[in-house]
């Protein structure tokens, strides 16, 4: 069993597995629960000022027979008494002394107001803070959430208050709902701020009821824009991370990854692109406390098969991450169908006949299925046939090799690189083709 | 329907393989439910959707260590289980209108193969290397015996275990259809579980070449999975004609030999019984080449002791069914030529013989599948007490009356599955754990 003992700015943690402030971490009796149930940290549903919330609150997106690959929710922050929070923490704290309790926070932008929340959080045990700059509904229309996230200076006045009166690590929540992340980023660091977590939720509406017209979720009749999170946001989350990861400004900058996290493989991801901990919202809400399980067991088997530890996983993938500039533009692959296999439903001729270059050749056979071939000289190795075939590896990309060496796209315009023939040079060819048809 | 004749495809796997992405798309299926239901019908309690969402995430190790963790033999019983009656026939989505019940056996299969199937790698379960200085014997090296083997062995304890055959594994080795597990499956799980040090003893038949109070004497306590007998014979003129057998007798032959040497081509049998092991013995022959195969049985359809689905295994196979026939001679000279049965019916809540009125099926094989015996003399003469119908008086461990004794399995609850006789005997090594650390 491999150690998975982390932190994120100091704040430890028996494994890199926490709960994301939101309502699996509502009450000190879900807290504990879920501790009981393996999770390594939680991060408390936001405490602040008294809010109000609506009834029907969460719509979500089904994709062909999948429950909820995406969520979506107009729910502020805790609804329930700070006092009464603020006495469930110490208790937890109290119990579970080794568990990673982090205390989220969103209050009015004044400083004497954080100060003082701040104290309360830090008396009570926390063992950090974080800064919910992120909420993109409700609390943002009146000044906070991600409103304060959308204004790098706000961020960083908003941190450099906090870390006055903070006597633990703080990190700071970013909200996605933004142009570039790194700015957010960069000004939690000036403030300050001893790591970032993110994604907060993003914008959305899920739909639209075609009966009744309203918008989902539908408070009497009518419905007002929401965060998105679960299984569908994930690649957002890590283009954040990544960015923020490989940024020179924030290089470094300890990450705890939140973002459509369901298995232990997803959490790996974020880990390979720097987060050294990572934070579970609708998957737990979909499936329960109990999925830490499978995420300790399988991240623990799967650094044991790597024979590496977790230290040497966090960030590794990071300098796989470069600008377009850099990339080798004399890779060559071209798709391979491995007819053994081929089902004959023609989707790769389709998807690249009409939404590609038109590399993939059909026609019916003798036997009355559809036959498909790829057409080399055409291909330009954009890997649409073989996500689009039903059949796992049945259509590979296979590398071709070149004659020519790596050029990037800043060698072959700075005039040191040679690129390798492609087979939109030869540009008669695709207009003898429309000319025919 | 398909006609199956000799050696070859014919006893080709009745459940095959999952490919990687047929198990990934099945395990995507599962709902992950909660308190789920196919978890408390199998009888080993294995957290069905834990290791079905291990497959899931693509950790199969760990899914492989859930599911041998709660049964060490899951990889047997993968393929052996009804699970038509247990976990599959519990899941949720039999209900939902439109939807299959996830193939909980052939995911369990597709996460045990390359443990028990893959040698080599860091083993999933070890004893102990400080053992605790107690020694257990055990009767039997069936799946009882080694269910309570393997949990004995991880608590550090000494086992021996002493077989009577010259091969270990029970009826998974001697019994079930080859189409679900062959012997060679069998006993390389029986090798897997091995791996955890239990000494085996084979050739060595308790209360013969041992005796019992030999074994209580040189153990700290002893756990007898003797399973079942023989099926008796049934009385009747010409069964001890060339070609009439206990079915049990057959099985084990098809199993042990090559199929060309227990070819069944342009033969006609006749399998006498109600039960699945009849069932076993008519879709057997139908794959030996049979050319036609009765199954006779005493009372109708509706009393049928079979499993519905191995039922219709057997109607697939073009089995045909005689109904309300009591065997009452078998004739021929030397060797079996006709099989003569009187005809029955139900008289007032009994089933009444018309000896006057029988008929004929001309058959070159006799098999009796009409229910093993139950070994009443083994236990008395070790001394166990036993009840009215010949098992082991025991209680909800296993412990008999005579001390130190403990007992599970087809012995201890009259015939049941595999997955049964695991379960009583893990439960029973438990309580022996419990009983000598006190
Ligand atoms: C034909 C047939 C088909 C079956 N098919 C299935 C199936 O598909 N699925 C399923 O789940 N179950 C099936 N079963 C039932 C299953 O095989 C049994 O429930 C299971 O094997 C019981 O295990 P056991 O350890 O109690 O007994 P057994 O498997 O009978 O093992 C007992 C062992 O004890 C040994 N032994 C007996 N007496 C002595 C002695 N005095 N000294 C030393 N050793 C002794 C025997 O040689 C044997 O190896 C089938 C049974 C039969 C008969
Ligand atoms: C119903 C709901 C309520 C949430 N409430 C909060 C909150 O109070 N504070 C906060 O920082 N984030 C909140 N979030 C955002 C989550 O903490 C998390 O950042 C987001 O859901 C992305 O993670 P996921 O894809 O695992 O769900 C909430 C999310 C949901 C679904
Ligand atoms: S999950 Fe259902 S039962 Fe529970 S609070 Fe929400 S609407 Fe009510």
């Amino acid at each position: 069993m491999a150690d998975l003992k982390t932190n994120t700015a100091g704040i430890e943690s028996p494994n890199p597995f926490w709960l994301a402030s939101a309502p699996p971490t509502n009450t000190g009796d879900q807290v504990m629960r879920a501790f009981d149930a393996g999770w390594g940290g939680a991060v408390w549903k936001t405490l602040g000022e008294p809010i109000v919330n609506t009834w029907s609150r969460y719509s979500a997106i089904d994709y062909n027979g999948m429950k909820m690959i995406g969520l979506n929710n107009i729910e502020l922050i805790t609804d329930r008494p700070l006092e009464v929070n603020l006495k469930e923490i110490v208790e937890v704290k109290k119990r579970y002394p080794k568990n990673a309790l982090i205390v989220s926070l969103m209050v009015e932008s004044k400083r004497e107001t954080w100060h003082e929340i701040v104290k309360k959080a830090c008396d009570a045990g926390a063992d950090g803070l974080e800064l919910n700059f992120g909420c993109p509904h409700g609390m943002s229309e009146r000044g906070m959430g991600a409103a304060v996230g959308q204004v790098p200076d706000y961020t960083c006045q908003i941190t450099e208050w906090v870390k006055e009166a903070s006597t633990v690590p703080v990190l700071v929540k970013l909200t996605p709902n933004i142009t570039d992340v790194r700015y957010a980023a960069r000004a939690a660091k000036k403030g300050g701020g001893d790591g970032v977590s993110l994604i907060n939720t993003i914008n959305s509406i899920t739909g639209i009821d075609l009966d009744t017209f309203a918008p989902r979720p539908t408070v009497a009749g009518k419905s007002s824009h929401g965060g998105y999170c679960g299984p569908a946001v994930k690649p957002i989350a890590l283009n954040m991370i990544a960015e923020i990861s490989r940024d020179p400004e924030t290089y470094g900058l300890p990450i705890s990854g939140i973002g459509g996290i369901s298995t232990w493989r997803d959490a790996a991801e974020f880990m390979l692109l720097g987060a050294s901990t990572v934070q579970v919202c609708t998957a737990v809400m979909h499936y329960g406390f109990r999925i830490v399980e499978d995420m300790i067991d399988g991240l623990s088997n799967f650094l044991d098969e790597k024979d590496m530890t977790l230290a040497e996983l966090i960030g590794a993938s990071v300098k796989r991450v470069d600008d377009w500039k850099n990339l080798d533009l004399n890779y060559v692959v071209n798709a391979s169908i491995n007819q053994d296999k081929c089902i004959g439903c023609g989707l790769c001729y389709t998807a690249c006949n009409d939404g590609a270059h038109q590399a993939i050749g059909a026609k019916r056979g003798d036997n009355g299925r559809t036959d498909v071939w790829v057409i080399e000289e055409n291909c330009v190795g954009c890997n649409l046939c073989s996500l689009v075939c039903p059949v796992d590896n049945c259509i590979s990309m296979k590398q071709i090799p070149t004659d020519a060496d790596p050029c990037t796209w800043t060698e072959h315009t700075g005039g040191s690189g040679k690129l390798a023939p492609r087979p939109q040079d030869d540009q008669h060819r695709v207009t003898e083709r429309m000319n025919r048809s | 329907m398909t006609t199956r004749r000799g050696d070859g495809p014919e006893f080709a796997e009745l459940k095959p393989p999952l490919s990687k992405d047929e198990a990934l798309a099945e395990a995507n299926r599962c709902l992950y439910c909660y308190d789920a239901p196919c978890t408390r019908a199998c009888p080993t309690h294995i957290d069905v959707p834990a290791f079905i969402k291990k497959i899931a995430s693509g950790n199969l190790r760990g899914s492989g260590k859930k599911i041998l963790e709660a049964n060490i033999l899951g990889f047997s019983c993968a393929r052996v289980c009804p699970t038509e009656e247990l976990c599959e026939g519990a899941c949720v989505l039999n209900d939902l209108h439109g939807h299959k019940p996830i193939a909980i056996g052939k995911l369990q299969r597709y996460a045990t193969d390359p443990i028990v199937l893959e040698k080599g790698g860091r083993p999933l379960f070890s004893a102990p290397d400080n053992k605790n200085g107690r020694s257990v014997g055990i009767v039997g090296a069936g799946p009882s015996g080694f269910g309570c083997a393997a949990e004995l062995c991880q608590r550090g304890y000494d086992v021996t275990i002493y077989e009577a055959a010259d091969k270990p594994g029970g009826l998974n080795t001697y019994g079930v259809a080859d189409y679900k597990l062959s012997q060679q499956a069998g006993l390389a799980e029986v090798e897997w579980v091995q791996q955890l040090g239990a000494k085996l003893v084979l050739n060595t038949r308790v209360g013969e070449d041992v005796s019992f109070d030999e074994l209580a004497e040189k153990h700290d306590a002893v756990f007898v999975g003797v399973g079942l007998g023989p099926v008796p014979a049934l009385g009747i003129p010409g069964e001890d004609l060339d070609g009439s057998q206990d079915v049990l007798e057959f099985i084990a032959e098809l199993k042990s030999k090559p199929k060309a040497e227990c070819s069944l081509a342009g033969k006609t049998v006749a399998v006498l019984g109600g039960g699945n092991t009849a069932i076993d013995g008519v879709t057997q022959s139908t794959r030996l080449g049979a050319e036609k195969v009765y199954l006779v049985y005493r009372r109708g359809a509706g009393e049928m002791g079979a499993y519905e689905h191995e039922v219709e295994l057997a109607k697939l196979d073009g089995v045909e069914f005689v109904y309300w026939a009591q065997p009452v001679e078998i004739a021929g000279n030397g060797k079996v030529q006709t099989l003569r049965c009187a005809r029955t019916r139900v008289d007032g809540g009994k089933l009444v013989v018309d000896e006057g009125d029988t008929f004929e099926l001309a058959v070159d094989r006799v098999f009796r599948a009409t229910g093993q015996a139950k070994l009443r003399d083994f236990f008395k003469s070790a001394g166990i007490d036993v009840d009215a119908k010949g098992r082991p008086v025991a209680d909800e461990d296993g412990k008999t009356s005579r001390d130190g004794v403990w007992t599970g399995g087809d012995c201890r609850n009259g015939g049941k599955e595999v997955v049964n006789a695991v379960a009583e005997g893990k439960t029973a090594a438990i309580a022996i754990d419990r009983a000598l650390s006190a």
